[in-house]
């Protein structure tokens, strides 16, 4: 039972991950079209803010209020980022799918190349809160702290996400846009400047798994974030592409799956992980929710 | 006035007119060009370290070589049927492990793995892609890629220690032929690698020039045209899938002899990313382009590391030094500039400075 509880927490825990980067790459998809590679590098940028600011920034530190500011820095750092991302390179190839998705693979080879030039290729250690290496006793199993900080944070943005779509306006644009983006633009609105905003939010959910996934893993480096944007594709597609809840479902299933299965059978969690898409696009291709994937 | 402008019609026309036998002798050239250059002792500074007749000078050509047959069969999805897989390192893994692991773990001889390779890498290309092509566009795209992590993650498991995981798995070369062992046999392998490069050209071009060629033209250009005219795109992509997978698995195969053994960062996405940067600067759907492209882009990728710690780096501030000496990143940037200022890549460069060279001398 124990293991079960832990390996469930475990799991969630690294859904919550999944999820924020598919949350704003899903979003990103549905409205501009756009399969973002250089998510991977809001990921790292929002990682390396922070380990950043943990160290220089004043009044940031590895533990309390300033691991606070310090992840803040790191999330305003990754948001930065992608909204000049968008206004400066994939506003001028609007419509052009192809290029768009061209430019972010450019981005995602020299901006690791970035990085690593400022920083070094090897990981590094990660300020940790030593609160988030205690353990909490649950039904008998000792689940370290940090499953909880991620699944908080995964469900804060989610509650938030569903909300700023559902009661602003330009929220029901974005809404609309993801549906229909003709029909808004004939109506008079200019969708591209919900694009810019997707895109900051996006940035900033992945900026956040970066921070939140350094905690997590206890080290960063400049590759870390292409294989968390793999595996957050791969929800994006089973979720169905564009929808936010889709996403959360599918991050869930993902990340149960991987963490049940590996505990079992080692390293044949990804492979089922795999195996879970190419079954859902056989026998659904639209994803869990709405939106064609086959487009 | 009149005869202002009909002169450089002329003198457009007549190079035109030249120029047909040009295109087509001009290949046999450069290829004869190629097989003869482990015979030139020349030393060009700059450009190569030691004399063009020195194993590390081929070694590096024929690396080029190999990357420009690959980038070339990904061409036939990518440019000529307009299909944008992320998972090509996938086939070009199997050719690279496929044919070490025949021969190092299973022991067969070198000819025959290599044969088993291929074969064996088009039919898990015909295989995934009959999985895969049932989405189309970004879908696609997404599950070429989940396949080729699969792949990534399962060399570097290293199940039964078969693939030697993050070392990777050296050739056993006792069972390799003699004269493609060693230093002193480079220039073997060089002229291998050139066979590669002739055998991906020819399948490619007859390929491109055949009846069904022009439906996988037509396929990128207006797929529901395709269906209506009573043809499968289907049948037809997974055709393009299933060839591009094969000519992968032949450099593959090139590339574990000419690296002696596998490593795996070869099947990481992003050996899959560098590709489609390779055919985008080099023009993809062009004749030579890609080929070209994947030249380039691998010796830039070697020569910009030499750069990166030569003398004149070295002297810049720090903020400039750090980036200049990451290949990948003056290469990335190069390639968003390309996306968005040349868009046809480099066999592009012809038809779009052509009208300005025309026009210059009409000015003066």
């Amino acid at each position: 039972m124990s293991t079960v509880v832990l390996l469930t927490l475990t799991g969630l825990g690294l859904a919550a991950l999944y999820f924020l980067v598919a949350s704003g790459l899903a979003l990103v998809f549905g409205l501009a079209d756009v399969l973002n590679f250089a998510h991977g590098l809001f990921l790292s940028v929002g990682a390396y803010g922070t380990w950043w600011a943990s160290d220089h920034l004043p009044g940031a530190g590895p533990s309390g209020w300033g691991f606070v500011l310090a992840v803040v820095f790191g999330v305003v750092c990754g948001t930065v980022v992608a909204a000049l991302v968008e206004l400066v390179l994939i506003r001028p190839l609007y419509r052009r799918t192809i290029e768009q998705v061209l430019v972010t693979v450019g981005l995602s080879l020299a901006g690791v190349a970035l990085l690593q030039a400022s920083w070094g290729s090897d990981p590094k250690p990660y300020p940790r809160p030593q609160w988030t290496q205690q353990l909490t006793s649950i039904a008998g199993a000792r689940v370290p702290n940090d499953r909880f900080l991620l699944i908080g944070a995964a469900v804060a943005v989610l509650a938030g996400l569903l909300a700023f779509l559902k009661y602003t306006r330009i929220g029901l644009v974005i809404r609309a846009g993801v549906e229909d983006r003709s029909m808004v633009t004939a109506l008079g609105i200019d969708v591209r400047r919900a694009f810019t905003l997707v895109f900051a939010i996006g940035g900033a959910a992945a900026a956040l798994a970066g921070a939140l996934g350094g905690v997590y893993a206890g080290s960063i480096s400049p590759t870390g974030g292409s294989s968390l944007l793999i595996f957050g594709f791969i929800v994006v597609v089973i979720g169905g592409m564009g929808s936010v809840t889709g996403a959360a479902y599918a991050a869930v299933a993902v990340g149960l799956l991987q963490q049940f299965v590996n505990y079992n059978w080692s390293g044949l969690g990804d492979i089922c992980v795999v195996a879970l898409l190419a079954v859902v696009l056989l026998v659904r291709p639209q994803g869990i929710t709405g939106k064609v994937a086959t487009s | 006035m009149t005869t202002q402008t009909a002169q450089p019609t002329q003198a457009a026309a007549a190079p035109a007119r030249r120029r047909v036998p040009w295109a087509r002798f001009g290949p046999l050239v450069v290829l004869v060009v190629f097989l003869a250059l482990p015979y030139c002792g020349l030393k060009i500074p700059g450009v190569f370290d030691s004399p063009v007749n020195k194993p590390g000078t081929l070694q590096l050509l024929a690396l080029c070589l190999v990357f420009g047959a690959l980038a070339m069969g990904y061409d036939l999805l990518f440019g000529r049927t307009g299909m944008l897989s992320f998972g090509h390192a996938l086939y070009f893994a199997a050719g690279v492990y496929g044919t070490d692991m025949l021969v190092t773990k299973a022991g067969y001889g070198l000819w025959t793995a290599i044969l088993l390779a291929v074969v064996g890498t088009a039919t898990l290309a015909a295989l995934l892609g009959a999985i895969a092509l049932r989405t189309g566009g970004i879908a696609f795209a997404m599950v070429t890629l989940a396949f080729a992590q699969v792949a990534a993650i399962t060399i570097g498991r290293n199940p039964g220690g078969a693939t030697g995981g993050e070392e990777g798995l050296p050739m056993a070369t006792e069972r390799v032929p003699g004269y493609l062992v060693g230093v002193a046999n480079t220039v073997n392998l060089y002229w291998l690698a050139v066979g590669v490069v002739v055998i991906t050209v020819l399948v490619v071009h007859a390929i491109a020039d055949s009846p069904a060629g022009r439906v996988l033209a037509a396929v990128r250009d207006d797929e529901r045209r395709v269906g209506v005219l009573g043809l499968d795109p289907y049948r037809y992509r997974l055709f393009a899938f299933t060839v591009a997978g094969g000519l992968a698995g032949l450099a593959g195969a090139m590339y574990a002899l000419l690296i002696g053994g596998a490593t795996p960062h070869i099947a990481a996405s992003d050996q899959t990313l560098t590709l489609l940067v390779m055919v985008v600067l080099g023009g993809p759907g062009t004749r030579w382009g890609p080929l070209i492209g994947g030249f380039l882009f691998t010796y830039l990728d070697y020569r910009l590391v030499a750069l990166g710690d030569s003398d004149a780096v070295a002297g810049l501030p720090g903020v400039l030094r750090g980036p200049l000496s990451q290949p990948l990143f003056i290469l990335g940037t190069v390639f968003i500039l390309a996306v968005y200022f040349f868009p046809g890549g480099l066999a592009g460069l012809r038809t779009r400075l052509g009208p300005l060279a025309r026009w210059i001398p009409e000015r003066r």
